[in-house]
């Protein structure tokens, strides 16, 4: 087990690397000059313009840069943004309010399209299982940008359940609306992944076995049907953690949520290089963190992981 | 006969009642196309401590009559007919919740495939201890242990620590049977335990489900394809085919004097039962000496005798463990035979003997670590790519599964044709005419055609794969357990159309097997491969009637039903 | 423990119990190609055909928007219409700026399909032609590519875009291709797993054995007997892509970096709707109705084509 933890420890770092490489080409060395870029037409004098290169390390070659930058990162010498705020304090600030939203759309998304699903699969063909389905359907083919103004216009604004954009005041009930905007496409997946799940665990011959043996249904279903089912879906909910960023982008958006999809949106538009890059690759770094764990997860769920070579 | 045999019958049964009694059982199944039934009006009876045996062919029924018994018939399954009588009780209608009582420690079942029937997520002390939970019996550690070591598990209370995948297919089918009799149940559903495991693991694990239940005074229903099995260890067999009870009565008598036609036919054709080569040659006149020397045709072309020799043949494969590191693996060990024009030459040896592995070099599909293969006088590993190209067509394969080895998006045509095609032989006519003869020669209808793999039969397919194999007209053709996946009627079939074949076209086989019962009826010589070495060699004949190595007697002696002594006319 | 009673020694009547052939062909049904037999299952699931009727819709309006309305969508804009309600020739209404906005939807139809359908191809030729190779010939090929897809995997796909298309070669030739260039950049791996998995799945197949034994060249093989047979979830991931590539082409136009204004795009309609949400929601609803249509319709269709292809119902 040890060595597998450190060898899927040995596999981030290679993707780390390139994912950061990549974003960093792209933000800092494809587009020009980034500084000149930032004035516009009002072209400062040279002199200014040659300091802000240096502050940025931008007179140096494009892989010194890069190297620069990963030394900030991991030392927390995140600097300054053009604006001439520390990026840390900025970080510090959005990041709490990303990590709720993220952690209540993926708790929705995770027990109710398990329990939803579950129960589906073991229901195959009746009523529920093919409401179920359907609405699935629908729910996935919904745009979240979409749903987002939706839900915002019926529970936000007709019905005030909630309030309709969450400012400044960000906590775990006024996230809640966003949340479930944000988990609902992921909530639809999980339900339709669990269910093919369940439906082929059924079937299998080890559940059979387990029902010769004496176990009463729900046993079976417990520890035989739903820990196998859980595999592919703990899976799918590491690998989607990607699009919940993406879609927290939209989300925060609609929603005015004070995080980081709102603020990477703004900073992009603007041009902010280095709050981009910045941010970027924290979210890659708890992207590939968060997998990591889901791996270790996955092996715990399923022990034929933890000794293949 | 009959009428006074149902008195004795009736008689004995006042003074003992019978502990599982199924009578006039249909089983029907719900499909898209309606409702049939899988098993009509089957009927047997179970006493107290007795083993009685199913045996019946794919699809005759017997699985399902068994399942019916346990409760635990698929979703659109339901007994529509009959009784299930366990100890008196009707059991083919109960309640679930009466059921989950009965199974485990009632009635109890070993499944038929170990690699699919314990649970991968779960230690196997856990799938054992879940059992006897649920059953109501003491579920410690030490109580787990000791259902492991009566099962023949050695180190049974580390064991219980392990997953099921860190168990071989033999082990497995043990922690299966620990947790079939670990509630000591009044009857064991026993079905196919052990067709998925190598002989002589076979021969273990029946030898100790019959001890075990023997003292445990358990009654057994074993559900198999194998007649020999079958009546090597039951006292009573119950023949099913489509569905129906076709004969039943004492397992030796029913062996020597069969009366229903399907059973005289399934004691003709089983394998283990059969004590000779098939001899299409000897029925044309032509005497076995001559058969086993090359053929005149072959004499006058002055080709030499051994059409393929294997000299120190080896093969090793790199395993990647860890980082980086590699250990070796040594499949095939130095091994040597030669292969005579005309005759049919086997390769016998259990699950990683080595004995693909050969397949795959003597095909030239897998480079040798070291040793020659010589084909005709030429070593294969010097030939150009033209030369292998024109090598193909004179070696060709069968391989075992017959669902695989048939492209599923290729009709029986094209599959047969591609061989033409690719070595670009005649027109699109001349092809069409070839592969209908082909279809002939393996006595497939012309109309098959048209049709796609998933429509046939393993048999049929398995004949298509001839087909394929003979197209090019090789002189050699390797049959990688060509047969083995087959029923035993079919197999008969298949290998008669194979020893019809070789006498027709002078074809020289390379059969590579695991079942020795198979090779008595159609090699002339065998070799014998132990875990890469090539152990025991010589004719048929002697190999069978004076085996030199204990691997080879030990492979013998595991041919169920293989001692059981029947009159001449049968065999 | 044997006991020692007599057994009865049963033989059923041999007439009801017929003795017959052993292994016969069946005859009676016709012969049935993989896929014939897909199809066979498709056309009697209503899903299919439901979905179907909707994309053959979806595509006439984006082939021929001027079937379905004679209103520019651009030009007659008058701020006097402003949110206006629905009148006669103008079932929806208008937009804040007081264009038509049944029009805008149906020309912005063209837009959405062809990003749609463009990504795909895009997405199939690189992703099929990269896991093929990786998954079939393994080696350098497939640890080159598994490093890259992870690199690609680990950028969320939204997030990569935004920072793509603020480069300036992006910014400057903002158009349906580069909108598609952007898409297929960050969806081929993708593509490239299943395509890998599933080629890695048939490559050892008996068959492909069978067809080299015969001298089928090692690419032959690929291509006529391993690609065929690995195609199945290709395409229901590229049905099911085209849906998710028409929300990711919306959603850029909505926030701004998809679509060039000067193209009809729905996401350009919703996100400037946002203005009116208060006042007239229904000049959102309506494009946000149109482009969800669209998008369940091919992922309806993705659902019955996994249904019809699944191998374990093929099983007899």
């Amino acid at each position: 087990m040890t060595r597998y933890i450190l060898r899927r420890l040995l596999q981030v770092i290679p993707v780390f690397l390139g994912t950061t490489l990549l974003v960093y080409y792209m933000v800092f060395a494809l587009p020009g000059d980034p500084i000149a870029a930032l004035f516009g037409d009002k072209q400062p004098p040279q002199s200014v313009i040659d300091a802000l290169r240096a502050q940025y390390h931008l007179d140096q070659p494009f892989l010194v840069q890069y190297g620069i930058f990963l030394k900030n990162l991991f030392t927390f010498d995140l600097g300054v943004d053009y604006t001439q705020q520390p990026i840390a304090a900025t970080l510090a600030r959005i990041f709490p309010v990303t990590a709720m939203l993220a952690i209540e759309a993926l708790i929705i998304q995770a027990v109710f399209g398990v329990a939803f699903g579950l129960f589906a699969g073991l229901r195959r063909g009746k009523l529920f299982d093919s409401t179920v389905l359907v609405a699935s359907l629908v729910v996935i083919a919904v745009p979240t940008f979409v749903l987002g103004f939706v839900f915002q216009l019926i529970f936000g604004v007709q019905l005030g359940w909630a309030k309709p954009t969450v400012g400044a005041n960000a906590n775990w009930e006024t996230l809640i609306l966003p949340a479930v905007v944000l988990g609902l496409v992921s909530f639809a997946y999980v339900l339709r992944l669990t269910r093919t799940s369940v439906i082929e665990n059924m079937n299998a011959d080890y559940v059979r076995t387990a029902t010769a043996k004496g176990l009463s249904r729900p046993r079976v279903v417990m520890t035989h049907i739903l820990r196998n089912s859980m595999i592919p879906v703990v899976t799918y909910l590491g690998a989607n953690l990607g699009s919940l960023m993406g879609g927290a982008i939209v989300t925060e958006g609609i929603f005015n949520v004070p995080g980081v999809g709102n603020k990477l949106y703004q900073a992009v538009l603007r041009g902010e290089g280095p709050t981009v890059v910045i941010i970027v690759s924290v979210l890659v770094l708890v992207f590939v963190v968060a997998n990591l764990l889901v791996d270790l997860l996955y092996a715990w769920l399923d022990p034929r992981i933890r000794y293949e070579k | 006969m009959k009428s006074t045999q149902i008195t004795i019958e009736e008689a004995s049964s006042l003074a003992e009642r019978p502990l599982l009694e199924i009578r006039d059982l249909d089983v029907s199944f719900k499909t898209g196309s309606g409702e049939f039934n899988a098993v009509s009006g089957a009927h047997l009876t179970i006493m107290q401590g007795e083993t009685v045996a199913i045996v019946g062919e794919s699809g005759s029924g017997k699985s399902t009559t068994a399942l019916a018994a346990i409760g635990l018939l698929p979703p659109n399954g339901r007994v529509s007919r009959g009784q299930i009588l366990l100890d008196g009780e009707d059991i083919a209608h109960v309640h679930e919740r009466r059921m989950i009582e009965l199974r485990g420690n009632t009635i109890g079942m070993v499944p038929q495939d170990p690699m699919s029937n314990l649970n991968p997520v779960w230690k196997i002390g856990y799938q054992v201890k879940e059992t006897l939970r649920a059953n109501g019996k003491p579920d410690g550690p030490a109580d787990v242990a000791k259902a492991l070591a009566e099962a023949g598990l050695p180190d049974s209370a580390r064991r219980a620590k392990q997953y099921p995948h860190e168990f071989s297919g033999g082990m497995r089918q043990r922690a299966l049977i620990a947790i079939g009799l670990s509630c000591q149940p009044r009857l064991l559903i026993a079905d196919e335990p052990t067709s998925a495991l190598d002989v002589t693991v076979q021969r273990q694990i029946l030898d100790h489900l019959e001890t075990m239940t023997s003292e445990l005074g358990t009654s057994v229903l074993l559900i198999t394809h194998d007649l020999g099995l079958a009546a090597e260890r039951a006292d009573r067999v119950v023949v099913m085919y489509r569905g129906n009870v076709v004969e039943s009565g004492p397992s030796l008598e029913l062996l020597r004097n069969p009366q229903h036609p399907y059973t005289k036919r399934l004691v003709a054709s089983a394998p283990s039962l059969a004590s000779r080569r098939i001899q299409v040659a000897k029925e044309r006149g032509i005497e076995s000496e001559e058969l086993l020397a090359p053929s005149e045709a072959v004499v006058e072309k002055h080709l030499p005798a051994d059409v393929l020799q294997v000299e120190n043949l080896t093969k090793v494969f790199k395993l990647r463990s860890g980082l980086g590191r590699g250990t070796d693996f040594t499949a095939v060990d130095d091994v040597s035979f030669s292969v005579q024009r005309g005759t049919t030459t086997a390769i016998v040896g259990e699950s990683g003997s080595g004995k693909s592995t050969v397949a795959q070099m003597v095909l030239s599909l897998l480079a040798p670590t070291s040793g020659r293969i010589v084909f005709d006088g030429v070593d294969t590993s010097t030939l150009t790519p033209k030369q292998l190209f024109a090598f193909r067509r004179r070696v060709q394969p069968i391989f075992q599964d017959p669902y695989g080895s048939l492209d599923p998006m290729y009709n029986i045509y094209r599959t047969i044709e591609e061989p033409l095609r690719t070595h670009k032989i005649g027109d699109r006519t001349t092809r069409e005419i070839k592969v209908r003869e082909l279809l002939d020669q393996v006595a497939l209808p012309q109309s098959t055609m048209q049709r796609y793999p998933n429509e046939l039969s393993g048999g049929q397919r398995q004949r298509v794969a001839v087909a394929r194999a003979l197209a090019l007209d090789p002189e050699v053709i390797i049959c990688d357990e060509a047969v083995s996946a087959l029923d035993v009627l079919v197999q008969a079939q298949v290998l008669n159309l194979l020893a019809e074949l070789q006498s027709n076209l002078g074809l020289t086989y390379l059969f590579i097997t695991h079942d020795l019962a198979v090779v008595r009826q159609i090699a002339d010589h065998v070799c014998v491969m132990e875990k890469g070495k090539l152990v025991e060699t010589g004719t048929t004949d002697d190999v069978f009637e004076s085996p030199e190595m204990d691997y080879t007697k030990a492979l013998l002696n595991a041919i169920p039903g293989g001692k059981l002594m029947l009159p001449p006319e049968v065999a | 423990m044997k006991s020692n009673r007599q057994i009865e020694h049963f033989v059923a009547p041999v007439d009801e119990t017929p003795l017959l052939p052993t292994d016969t062909l069946r005859v009676e049904a016709a012969p049935l190609s993989l896929w014939a037999d897909a199809w066979r299952k498709l056309r009697r699931r209503p899903l299919f055909i439901i979905s179907s009727v909707m994309i053959l819709l979806i595509i006439t309006v984006a082939l021929f928007p001027g079937l379905f309305t004679q209103t520019p969508p651009n030009q007659n804009c008058l701020l006097a219409n402003s949110e206006a309600g629905p009148t006669a020739g103008h079932p929806l209404g208008f937009t804040f700026q007081g264009c038509d906005v049944y029009s805008r939807i149906i020309h912005g139809t063209q837009a959405s399909l062809s990003t749609g359908v463009l990504s795909v191809l895009c997405v199939l030729v690189i992703g099929v032609t990269f896991g093929a190779l990786a998954g079939y010939y393994g080696g350098w090929i497939d640890a080159v590519l598994a490093r890259l897809g992870d690199i690609f995997f680990a950028l969320p796909i939204l997030l990569g875009a935004l920072v793509i298309t603020q480069l300036p070669f992006f910014r400057e030739n903002k158009s349906v291709w580069t909108v598609v260039l952007v898409i297929s950049m960050l969806a081929w791996p993708q593509m490239a797993r299943i395509t890998r998995g599933a080629v890695i799945e048939v490559r050892h197949a008996d068959f492909v054995t069978a067809a080299r034994a015969l001298g089928v060249s090692k690419f032959g093989a690929l291509a006529r007997h391993v690609l065929p047979n690995a195609i199945a979830p290709v395409i229901v991931l590229a049905t099911l892509e085209l849906g998710v590539f028409i929300v990711l082409e919306a959603t850029l136009s909505f926030l701004g970096v998809g679509m060039p204004e000067s193209i009809m795009s729905w996401g350009h309609d919703i996100s400037a709707a946002q203005t009116s949400i208060r006042t007239n929601p229904m000049i959102l609803i309506y494009p946000a109705i149109a482009l969800s249509v669209t998008v369940l319709s091919f992922i309806m269709l993705g659902d019955a084509v996994r249904d019809a292809l699944d191998p374990k119902s093929r099983q007899r």
